[in-house]
């Protein structure tokens, strides 16, 4: 049994480049396994999304980006605050996307000026997007999408991005935008919504971590769970780490152990890599550190191993399957 | 590859920029920078945006200050000090408004709403007020140095065309229709403005209600008032960017990514006749040990395995294998900079076991700023 069995939005955030994308990619694929079919959005307008599946740039519309382990699809789409804020006039206003008053705003900037002067109404038409694909329902009644995953603004703007109906609150108190704000909000906050935290194990991005939980739990916004990525495995036993890292690593044994293994091991040689030890110690200390710091947040924790290069579409599916093997989907 | 100086910059340059992408080190760069040239005598200041809670601790910033404090534990035997704060946009971009705006319009243009969002959430208003801020100090007159870290970005860029975007948005067309009604005054208007405003009007009311319309509009006529001010500083500042005495430092962690990025801001900064000191590689792992490859540990480690022998010796040679071929991955991953842009100076910076958290852990970090003639050569 998967850890968020009723989430059927899946909001994936952290700080600046600790992979947000990538994870949000990998959960739509754990997510989609077995026969499911999810949606993963972006709304930040820089393709991420196209280039991790290898494909040419999105347009404004849920393509197949991808097949999962055991059947099930991925669909991906890139919200765009235009595109957004033309379909909402249409589905409210019923004004064409190619009439002449759409064409006129478009032509006039206007979108760009509404969206820039008044951010939370940018991300109204965003996160709206993004719930109606939530609640969109086929004929038969059953939805559209099993699940939904969006690539969020790193965590700095998270809450204020989700918290909508707070931003909006302080400049539209009634009307229409109003309205729909309270209705994007109602789901957001509701069961059906989780907000994940990436992280890595360093200072910052875990202190991010602990600060966006905070935030969120603030604006009432449902906290999922925490990834911790691009994991070492230490690579010293146990008992050498602690001795490495008090600086008390047994330099007569490794001498020993070198020259079993035929090599010279001359002092200088020997203190060199008894020095690479220490600092790798340090280093596991400090992620150890870290560690302890999230656990305290009592929240499900999943961790990703650092892949050798940079993640291309097969390390996709190994994440993903590590995802799904730790529970997450 | 060309090595920088980083010492001769120190003494030299009025005003340095560190500049990449998210998370790469700058405001450790800046910080290390701005204490190292303290202490070789200059008077000092570091502006610094958003650095981690320790650090910020250890120069004595515990919270948002616009105005810069005095750093306690550097060495002034030189002559130098070293001053730091920390960036605080909103309140950067009120006392703006409020040097510029007349009394009665300043109190308006705070009290806005839509104010209270374009200074907190615009993007590209953080970058505007570390130039703004960066422009004070420089005409302070209190120091030889300032130094200034830029804004976590995911594009170094950013910090280069934000302020632009700024102005040419208060400049722009939507702003100068929304100001008609204002100038032009009663029927005048309707003659003034196209058809197509009419409609925009029609459509953001449908939206988002009459009230805030009007809220938009006000606070563009307010803000009006002081666009001039607002050009003009942007311009000089960036003007001050262009000027002798200030230096750019890009700085990338070996990684694809980050070094991607700073190649795109080293060509931006040569079209802009920007003057570039040169790249600092941060965060780069090096072996001590050359005698022994990977290949040649990772054989031995194996062998010791197998024969049951000294677990520890094979494991510190697995860990001395994995950083051999990181180093290697990331001296490829530099060296393709370099090829690309041999003329632009480089030092690299050793990836520290721990977190840069403090003076000592800044000075280190300087020394090697400084000293960096261990590159490419691990
Ligand atoms: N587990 C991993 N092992 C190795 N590389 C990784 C891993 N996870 C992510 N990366 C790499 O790190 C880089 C940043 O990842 P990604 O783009 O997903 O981050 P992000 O948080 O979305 O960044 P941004 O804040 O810019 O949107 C990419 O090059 C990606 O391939
Ligand atoms: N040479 C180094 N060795 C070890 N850790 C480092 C080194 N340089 C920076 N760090 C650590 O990396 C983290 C990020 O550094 P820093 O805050 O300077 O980056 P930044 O580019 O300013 O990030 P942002 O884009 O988020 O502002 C900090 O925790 C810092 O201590
Ligand atoms: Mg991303
Ligand atoms: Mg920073």
């Amino acid at each position: 049994m998967a850890d968020f069995p009723g989430v059927r939005l899946h909001v994936v955030n952290g700080k600046g480049g600790t992979a947000k994308t990538t994870v949000a990619a990998a959960l739509a694929l754990a997510l989609a396994s077995g026969g499911k079919r999810v949606l993963l959005t972006e709304v930040e307008g820089r393709q991420g999304i196209a280039q991790l599946f290898d494909s040419p740039p999105l347009p404004y519309e849920e393509r197949k980006v991808a097949v999962a382990p055991g059947g099930g699809d991925v669909h991906a789409l890139a919200i765009d605050p235009e595109q957004a804020l033309l379909d909402y006039l249409h589905l409210f206003y019923k004004l064409s996307p190619n009439g002449i008053p759409a064409r006129s705003l478009r032509r006039m900037g206007a979108i760009d000026f509404a969206t820039t002067v008044a951010p939370g109404m940018r991300d109204v038409l965003l996160t709206g997007k993004v719930k109606e694909a939530v609640v969109r329902r086929n004929k038969d009644g059953s939805p559209a999408y099993d699940a939904v995953v969006l690539d969020a603004p790193p965590t700095g703007r998270i809450v204020r991005f989700l918290n909508i109906s707070h931003e909006v609150g302080g400049l539209a108190k009634v009307g229409p935008i109003k309205t729909q704000s309270d209705n994007v909000m109602a789901v957001l906050r509701s069961p059906q919504t989780a907000v994940h935290l990436v992280t890595l194990l360093e200072e910052m991005p875990v202190q991010e971590t602990i600060d966006g939980v905070a935030d969120l739990t603030a604006a009432q916004l449902p906290v999922g769970g925490v990834v911790v990525n691009a994991v070492r495995e230490p690579l010293l036993p146990p008992a050498d780490l602690v001795a490495a890292e008090q600086g008390r690593l047994d330099t007569t044994a490794l001498a020993t152990g070198l020259k079993e293994a035929g090599l010279d091991a001359p002092e200088p040689l020997v203190q060199a890599l008894g020095q690479e030890a220490l600092e790798h110690a340090q280093r596991v200390a400090l992620e150890e550190h870290g560690r302890d710091t999230l656990a305290r947040l009592e929240r499900p924790s999943y961790e990703l191993p650092l892949l050798p290069d940079a993640v291309d579409l097969g390390g996709l599916y190994r994440l993903a399957a590590s995802l799904r093997e730790q529970g997450m989907a | 590859m060309k090595h920088l100086d980083i010492d001769a910059t120190l003494d030299s340059a009025r005003i340095l920029v560190c500049c990449g992408s998210g998370g790469v080190g700058k405001t450790t760069t800046a910080a290390a920078l701005a204490l190292r040239a303290a202490e070789r005598g200059r008077r000092t200041v570091v502006l610094t945006i958003d650095p981690a809670r320790r650090l910020a601790q250890s120069m004595g910033l515990s919270e948002l200050d616009n105005t810069p404090l005095r750093v306690v534990g550097v060495d002034d035997s030189q002559g130098g000090s070293l001053d730091a704060m920390m960036l605080d946009m909103k309140r950067t971009f009120d006392e703006i408004v409020l040097t510029h705006a007349e009394p009665s319009k300043a109190q308006a243009i705070l009290a806005n709403p839509f104010y209270q969002a374009l200074s907190s959430s615009f993007a590209g208003t953080q970058e505007y007020m570390a130039m703004e801020k960066l422009g004070q100090l420089q005409a302070s007159g209190d120091y030889d140095l300032v130094v200034v870290d830029t804004p976590p970005t995911r594009s170094a860029l950013d910090f280069l065309d934000a302020p632009q975007r700024l102005t040419t948005f208060l400049d722009g067309r939507m702003i100068r229709l929304l100001l008609a009604p204002a100038k032009a005054g009663g029927k005048a208007y309707l003659k003034v403005v196209s058809a197509g405003f009419n409609v925009f009007t029609g459509v953001l009311t449908k939206i988002i209600g009459a009230g805030v319309l009007q809220d938009v509009s006000q606070f563009v006529a307010a803000l009006e008032t002081m666009f001039g001010g607002f050009r003009e500083r942007a311009q000089a500042t960036y003007d001050l960017l262009k000027a002798p005495g200030t230096a750019f430092v890009v700085v990338a962690a070996p990684e694809r990514d980050a070094l991607r990025e700073a190649a795109y801001f080293v060509e931006r900064l040569a079209a802009e006749r920007m003057p570039l000191a040169g790249l600092v590689v941060n965060r780069v792992h090096r072996s001590a040990v050359t005698s022994l490859t990977p290949e040649t540990s990772l054989a031995a480690a194996q062998s010791l395995e197998q024969s049951g022998g000294s677990p520890l010796a094979a494991a510190v040679l697995r860990l001395h294998a994995d950083r051999v071929q990181l180093a290697g991955r990331e001296q490829r991953l530099e060296q393709r900079f370099v090829s690309a842009h041999p003329d632009v100076p480089v030092v690299e910076v050793a990836a520290l076991p721990g977190d840069v958290h403090d003076l000592a852990g800044l000075r280190a970090v300087g020394a090697d700023l400084a000293g960096g003639s261990q590159a490419l050569s691990a």
